[in-house]
């Protein structure tokens, strides 16, 4: 119950020698919160997303999912939405909701299906006969439509409209559980502040400049985390 | 819709205020249940924790009143209510007031302004 759903333990990674992307990292996260994982271009968030995610392979350090060292069983409990979709451009939406139902026992077809229809789209259409915007809401809705304990959203509101904005940032409100935990990248701090309970400030190699509460983040600074990171990261 | 929000002042105050308005205003009457958590992040398009905190501060009033797992009512307390609602009115109009007289608006200028306001 009050093992922490994510901690990661000293991670460092380098894609070349020398210039390292995380060093030295730690992080643990709690049940039941919405986290946003803020920070500039190139300041790793996305490397370690997928090193959560099993995509890529710490050079040290140790990840633990629900307490259990991160492993092929533990994927089971994450839902990942990488920054690009991945699917193969011939396959229709409805062939990805079998692939889902198939492949995740927590997948939540009905889910699936009632948000596909509230965003308008269309189940026997292939995926590259979609907009860049469409497709990123496919595999949005096909993430957030599994029962996992922990989502980790790479920029899940960056390419689509206001609108859809919303509808994201409504369904990700509505999905929440007491249990689970969404860890969200995002620039679009504006639109993402109110939803969020605690947020990371990430500089350069992974380091945690600042982190706490989103909304008491308001009362000590008197501004908004949008102007917070203006400031911490100006240029 | 999402509701929405001054980027100065915590969110969880804000939500406060606007329920309080809410139920002042009559939208909750006195006894009756009042929506989720859960329903109210979801209208207001904010962290159910933050909602969460909201509410509690209400119930801190006593606005709302907790029954256990059946949720939360607003009170029937006509007398507490009837109070809460003289110092909402009250301060909105002390501030309307205050902007008045920054304006060097007469008090007899007001007065029959709100007057022709009204016909």
């Amino acid at each position: 119950m009050n093992t922490p759903v994510l901690m990661c333990d000293k991670l460092c990674k380098s894609y070349t020698a020398g210039l390292p992307v995380l060093n030295n990292f730690s992080l643990s996260l709690t049940r039941g919160k919405i986290v946003g994982l803020l920070g500039p271009n190139g300041c790793g968030k996305s490397t370690l997303l997928k090193l959560i995610a099993g995509i890529l392979v710490a050079d040290s350090g140790e990840i633990k999912i629900c307490g259990h060292p991160r492993s092929e069983q533990t994927n089971a409990l994450i839902s990942y939405l990488p920054e690009r979709p991945y699917f193969q451009p011939s396959m229709r939406v409805v062939e990805l909701l079998d692939y889902f139902s198939d492949f995740y026992a927590d997948f939540d077809r009905e889910r699936a299906t009632r948000m596909l229809t509230d965003l308008g789209i269309p189940q026997d259409v292939r995926m590259k006969t979609l907009s860049k915007g469409t497709k990123e809401k496919v595999q949005l809705v096909l993430v957030m439509s599994r029962r996992a304990s922990l989502y980790l959203l790479d920029e899940p509101i960056g390419g689509v409209d206001p609108a859809a904005r919303d509808y994201i940032l409504q369904t990700i409100i509505g999905n929440y559980d007491p249990q689970a935990t969404v860890m969200i990248t995002t620039h679009l701090i504006t639109d993402i502040e109110p939803v969020l309970d605690d947020f990371l400030f990430m500089g350069h190699s992974g380091q945690i400049l600042l982190a706490g509460n989103a909304d008491e983040v308001r009362a000590q600074h008197g501004k908004s985390l949008n102007e917070l990171f203006r400031e911490v990261f100006r240029c | 819709m999402a509701w929405s929000f001054d980027a100065h002042l915590p969110v969880s105050v804000q939500l406060t205020e606007r329920i309080r308005m809410d139920i002042l205003g009559g939208k909750y009457p006195p006894g009756t249940q009042f929506p989720t958590v859960r329903f109210l992040a979801y209208e207001a398009s904010v962290n159910p924790n933050t909602m969460q905190k909201a509410l509690v501060a209400l119930e801190d009033e006593g606005i709302l009143i907790p029954r256990g797992t059946t949720g939360r009512f607003v009170t029937e307390d006509l007398s507490l209510l009837a109070k809460k609602q003289a110092e909402l009115k009250n301060a909105y109009m002390r501030r309307a007031l205050t902007g008045a007289k920054a304006l060097g608006i007469s008090t007899h200028e007001f007065i029959s302004f709100i007057e022709s306001e009204e016909q």
